[in-house]
């Protein structure tokens, strides 16, 4: 039972990262239809500047700050040099345009910052909690936290800010959104921008457990958007959900089954959900435009 | 048959017959067979990407199968090389197919994940699985013999890439031309409108996953003996991206595109004494460049410039 207890608490640990990394798809696809293959680089981006500004003996909330901010430009970079130019382009375009912007990013990152795995100490010891019969980490519970916090917030965003609507609106509808006269391209640039934010913060919190290396992005970012299609794609609540599943499944497969093919549960998973539930716990079945 | 007859296959016979007698040395024409390896599986990526509008960035998996079962086949069970070669496509059909089948129903994204997803997964059996496939380490492959020929120089290898190369820009150019090749054009033209005109969408997808899938899956076999020797990095994402930039590059739904991305993106690090590191960097640039400024790809994008100064 305490076995269970012990893969229950590091499978929402890693849960909660997915979640984030979910809700950043979730925001980009919302605003621009656009699945952002970049996401999970942004998550990256987090945990090695913040780790390279570290080793520059800058103190570490500064550091942290600097790491966050700095992938919120690159997101908003990523929009205004990339996605904007290329103005109506197909949305298979733009796919392909996000796909070089990731592996730009990890080659510069790799030539950079170097190849070699980074880690940022925890925020608060490491000194292990006992809860319920298993062993946590206090950095856990930092992660835990930091994503309730910023789902939270979210939510809260959307719901009650002009700003957040606006971008409901032109999720909803872009053409009519422009119609009433919502600036569509800044609250496209303002998704990404958000996307990075979140996926920053998730990927400084996450780094004291998982490390984190240039390529790393390319798994969170696939386990990311498993968890988005299982929630169903652009809702909200259904990225976290879908990203505390995806997390739970894979920590009991690696703690019962095997640790070196844990890896495969979400691609096993997205099979088997396109399959049985194409649009995910919570999407809406909307009709194509055509 | 009538695309046999067609000026743009007779050129690229003559070329491809002529070609070893302008290359200088050895290390050339090894780069010519390394090309048209690598155009080969390009061909049926953009058979994909080109006409089925679906991107696949994790096509490496198939290069690998073919590798790995050819590799296997020979080197542990005596299989003679062709033979693998014909299972090792089988295999990878299969595979393609499998995923292809519940995946292409739906919208264009989810079938880049599963292919990037298919990536990671191959990688990770490759690395794990050591008793079979030699591990992180790699394997050595037995070279290439038919019918007691054993193909020992280089200049053998050029003339098997060159056939073969030519026999897939033929086999892509019919499939182009053909009812099929009709209906995936107007799958990236529109699926609804496809759809509408009743046509098969789903199926056509998955044919052309699988056909994508063979075609690497023989382009792997074959590198895997003309090498001599195959590590898990042949299943590397960045070889995944690599072959997908090639497409994009020459041009989406053209089959000379492909062929020439293939030869650009080989041949250009080669020339550049290695990409040392940058090839991340190089090939991330190259995608999003080429969308941005050249979304057609280099040669529909010639093409029309040609055809507007006529």
């Amino acid at each position: 039972m305490s076995d269970f207890m012990q893969f229950v608490f590091s499978g929402l640990t890693t849960g909660a990262i997915y979640a984030l990394a979910a809700l950043g798809f979730s925001l980009i696809y919302n605003a621009s239809g656009v699945i952002n293959f970049a996401q999970g680089d942004f998550l990256m981006l987090g945990g090695m500047v913040t780790a390279a500004l570290l080793a520059h003996q800058m103190p570490y909330g500064l550091a942290m700050v600097g790491g966050v901010a700095a992938t919120v430009i690159v997101g908003l970079l990523l929009y205004r040099l990339a996605i904007q130019p290329a103005g109506e382009a197909s949305v298979v375009s733009l796919i392909i345009i996000t796909i070089g912007a990731s592996i730009f990013i990890q080659g510069v990152v790799q030539i950079v910052l170097g190849k070699n795995q980074q880690t940022l100490p925890p925020f608060s010891g490491d000194r292990a909690l006992q809860i319920m019969g298993a062993y946590v980490l206090p950095q856990s519970l930092w992660v835990l936290g930091t994503a309730a916090v910023l789902v939270a917030l979210c939510f809260g965003f959307f719901r009650f800010t002009m700003v957040g609507k606006a971008m409901l609106a032109v999720a909803a509808n872009a053409l009519a959104a422009r119609a009433v006269g919502i600036p569509t391209a800044r609250v496209l640039q303002l998704s990404f921008g958000l996307s990075a934010l979140l996926g920053a913060v998730a990927g400084v919190v996450a780094a004291p457990i998982t490390t984190t290396v240039y390529d790393i992005g390319l798994m969170l970012g696939m386990k990311g958007f498993v968890a988005a299609t299982l929630g169903g794609l652009g809702s909200g609540l259904g990225a976290v959900v879908g990203g505390l599943i995806v997390g739970l499944l894979e920590a009991l497969v690696a703690g019962y089954i095997s640790s070196a093919y844990k890896d495969a549960v979400p691609f096993v998973m997205i099979i088997v959900i396109l399959l049985v539930m194409p649009h995910g716990l919570f999407g809406s079945k909307g009709s194509d435009r055509v | 048959m009538k695309a046999l007859f067609r000026p743009s296959l007779l050129v690229l016979a003559v070329v491809l017959a002529l070609l070893p007698f302008a290359l200088p040395n050895n290390y050339v024409v090894d780069i010519a067979v390394r090309i048209a390896l690598a155009a080969i599986a390009a061909i049926g990526l953009n058979l994909l990407m080109g006409f089925a509008g679906q991107i696949s960035i994790g096509h490496a998996a198939f290069v690998a199968i073919g590798a790995y079962c050819s590799g296997i086949v020979t080197a542990r069970f005596g299989w003679p090389p062709l033979a693998a070669i014909c299972g090792a496509a089988v295999g990878a059909a299969v595979v393609a197919w499998l995923i292809a089948k519940p995946i292409l129903r739906l919208k264009g994204h989810s079938l880049t994940m599963a292919t990037l997803g298919l990536g990671v997964i191959v990688n990770i059996v490759l690395i794990n699985e050591v008793d079979w496939t030699g591990g992180p380490d790699g394997m050595p492959v037995p070279p290439l013999e038919v019918a007691g020929f054993a193909f020992a120089k280089v200049r053998h290898w050029y003339a098997l890439a060159a056939v073969l190369l030519w026999l897939a820009v033929l086999q892509s150019l019919n499939l182009y031309e053909s009812p099929a090749g009709r209906a995936l054009r107007g799958l990236n033209g529109s699926e609804v409108a496809a759809r509408v005109m009743g046509v098969d969408v789903a199926r056509f997808k998955v044919r052309a996953f699988v056909a994508s899938a063979v075609f690497a899956a023989v382009s792997g076999s074959l590198t895997a003996h003309y090498l001599g020797f195959i590590s898990p990095s042949i299943a590397a994402f960045t070889h995944s991206v690599e072959l997908a930039t090639m497409v994009v590059l020459g041009g989406m739904a053209s089959t000379f595109g492909a062929v020439l991305g293939a030869a650009l993106l080989t041949a250009l690090p080669q020339l550049l004494g290695g990409l040392h590191g940058y090839e991340m960097v190089f090939f991330g640039l190259v995608l999003m460049l080429t969308m941005m400024f050249l979304p057609k790809g280099l040669v529909p994008s010639i093409a029309l410039k040609l055809r507007k100064k006529a």
